[in-house]
């Protein structure tokens, strides 16, 4: 893992230090608000519905075990004793005090770790395939890339008042986890012909209230040129993004009214103007960053405990089929933890289980946790010898729950209970959910279901690419949920398509659990997944589920 | 033609815990939205908007929220604002705590 070097320690010590006189300025009253927002939006502090919300970058998802212990420890001592992982591979308190807050970063500065550039119109926190430098079916670790940008895009001194937010998503690997074509810029490691590695460049994709799937822009980028035609992309969008409205400032909204052909040109002018000042440094420096991230000293030893295990044990059995996924080494798997307990608050840890987690990590796993998009913790490196292990620490701690990639393993935002621009709420709808299908027992049947809860159409809760989204709305000062249909967040990106009128607090877990009983009569056998049988059927099957005639009166 | 005047409390944040707060007729924050100053009347709503936002020492994001008028003071018209006299529907934090010792 990347370790904060001189420079790095720092330039974070003195960020610390700045905000520490900005908020003792706010508190004594030499700032008002509208001056200090700025400021502490700069360092991830937001204003919410019942308290501030500080949200703290975890670095393409990856985490070591002191940073998960320190994070435990900032719960406790400053807020009420958990953490929310977020959709952006983050962590969020829902409950930081303002004359805490300095104390707080300093204690993540002593992990190595910030709360920069996770708000604002700048380059937020990169984010990557959270299966990065395990999964088998990696071209490259994407890590040490998106570090790279994360260098090159902290306090960057051109980029720090963009139009708007621009982010950033690498993959290493032919399937997509980290969404790259919803992102403005999505960079994806292929090898072309020849077989050399390079990278597929995507921009313009975006969720929210205009959801767009990127486009590619350059088909090939040879390695060495990521970092210049990174900075040309962004440039060319800081002189033509639309500073005019808001909701037509990020960069899907450029691509669309300019033209791709207009953006592959003007990227292209700019990246030959600008090639020339990147003399190389950054190369040497990614081959130290590599050097960082170098695989760990993986171990041979038998397997024969973990055949034995699934055999004598159905629940342990239930458990490595649906969490585990597979790893690059012999003997190895990557361990998905589900933080969706049926009933839970989606992506929310307990101080208690982020230490279980980093210490199962440290014993079992090479030392290693990643955050993914989809509010889970990873721990890429588990020699399957040591899974029943794990698995026995995991129940302990109530972090057993065998749902991963399921309908219960529900992404939600935050939502009307904490964030300030939500519509509706969107945690309750998840819990509703969750628990109604562990009622039913059948949610292994169901098979893979990726359902997808916004509380408002900003989208954080990625419902435009879940196979089911769910969009919370205020309808004349009522809740009301909107249901779409076919979304797909991997390498086939597809926006989902709005089922028909939406349906009241009441009505919407009953309407989710007849769309997906009713899907099970529709497919043609237990493996066609959800997704596949809308592709075959269609939105009409599904509609006349959602909306059975004599119920049409009611539905709006 | 304008639309009609409906009455409103002022609410906001408090600075040091964020916690949402109204400003009641005798120029105080209070947790707890009874105890705001029901304002029927608009010119006096934006005087006490201005006055309300002075206080930058004690509150951020001070607005005019609509409410109505229940049998122990000003109420919440719409869920968002109801929220705020709450707390989350996810756990028992924020002023539900309170509010539950309180009754």
């Amino acid at each position: 893992m990347y370790v904060y070097n001189d420079f790095d320690e720092a330039f974070v010590r003195e960020r610390v230090a700045q905000f520490r006189g900005q908020v003792e300025r706010r508190i004594d009253g030499s700032l008002t608000e509208d001056e200090f927002k700025p400021l502490r939006l700069m360092n991830g502090l937001y204003l919410q519905l019942h308290a501030y919300m500080l949200r703290v970058a975890v670095p393409y998802g990856t985490l070591n075990p002191s940073q998960m212990r320190q994070l435990a420890y900032i719960a406790d001592r400053w807020d009420k004793g958990y953490g929310h992982f977020t959709t952006r591979q983050n962590i969020q308190y829902n409950w930081p005090k303002l004359d805490d807050v300095p104390d707080i970063l300093e204690a993540l500065a002593d992990v190595g770790m910030h709360a920069l550039q996770t708000s604002g119109n700048t380059i937020r926190n990169v984010t990557a395939d959270h299966f990065a430098g395990a999964s088998a079916d990696e071209i490259e670790d994407p890590r040490p890339v998106a570090e790279l940008l994360r260098q090159w895009s902290t306090d960057h001194p051109e980029f720090q008042f963009l139009p708007r937010k621009f982010k950033i998503a690498v993959s290493g690997s032919e399937h997509d986890r980290a969404v790259t074509r919803a992102h403005d810029i999505g960079v994806r490691m292929v090898r072309n012909a020849e077989g050399t590695p390079g990278y597929e460049i995507i921009v313009g994709g975006g969720l929210g209230r205009t959801p767009m799937v990127g486009k590619v822009l350059r088909e090939f980028l040879p390695r060495e040129e990521l970092l210049a035609y990174c900075e040309a992309i962004v440039s060319v969008y800081n002189l033509l993004g639309r500073r005019d409205n808001k909701y037509k400032a990020r960069i899907k909204i450029t691509v669309h009214e300019n033209g791709l052909e207009t953006m592959q040109q003007l990227v292209e002018e700019r990246f030959e103007a600008i090639r020339k000042g990147f003399t190389g440094f950054d190369q040497e420096l990614l081959k130290s960053i590599e050097a960082a991230f170098a695989p760990p000293a993986y171990v041979r030893k038998s397997e024969d405990g973990y055949e034995a295990a699934r055999l004598a044990n159905p629940a342990f059995r239930a458990w490595s089929d649906t969490n585990l996924a597979a790893h690059k080494a012999p003997g190895y798997a990557i361990v998905s933890i589900s933080i969706k307990k049926h009933g839970q608050t989606p992506g929310d840890a307990t101080s208690d289980q982020m230490r279980v987690m980093a210490d199962i990590a440290e014993q079992y796993g090479h030392g290693e946790l990643r955050i993914s998009h989809e509010q889970n913790v990873i721990l890429p490196h588990v020699h399957k010898a040591d899974l029943p292990a794990v698995y026995a620490a995991l129940r302990e701690a109530d972090l057993a729950t065998a749902n991963i990639g399921l309908v219960s393993d529900i992404i939600a935002c935050p939502g009307m209970d904490y964030c300030a621009l939500a519509t509706a709420r969107s945690i309750p709808i998840a819990q509703e959910i969750a628990t109604r299908f562990d009622e039913l027992k059948i949610e292994h049947d169901i098979g893979e279901l990726k359902i997808k809860i916004s509380g408002c159409i900003n989208a954080c809760g990625h419902h435009h690419v879940g196979h089911i989204g769910i969009l919370g709305l205020d309808r004349a000062g009522v809740e009301n949920y909107q249901i779409t249909l076919g979304g797909d967040g991997t390498e086939t990106t597809t926006i989902g398509t709005r089922a028909g009128p939406g349906f009241s607090a009441d009505d919407i877990v009953p309407a989710i659990e007849r769309l997906v009983t009713g899907y099970l009569d529709l497919r043609q056998d237990a493996d066609e997944t959800f997704l596949q049988a809308y592709r075959r059927l269609g939105m009409e099957p599904f509609k006349a589920i959602l909306y059975p005639a004599e119920d049409k009166a009611n539905a709006a | 033609m304008a639309r009609a005047f409906t009455p409103k409390v002022i609410t906001a944040n408090a600075l040091l815990e964020g916690d949402a707060v109204w400003f009641t007729a005798d120029d105080r924050w209070t947790p707890h939205m009874s105890e705001a100053e029901f304002i029927t009347d608009e010119a006096h709503a934006d005087l006490r908007l201005l006055e309300a936002q002075a206080r930058q020492s004690e509150i951020a994001g001070a607005y005019l929220a609509d409410a109505k008028e229940g049998p122990n003071g000003p109420e919440p018209t719409h869920f968002r604002e109801e929220f705020r006299t709450r707390g989350p529907s996810n756990y028992a934090h924020g002023k539900q705590v309170d509010n539950a010792s309180r009754t």
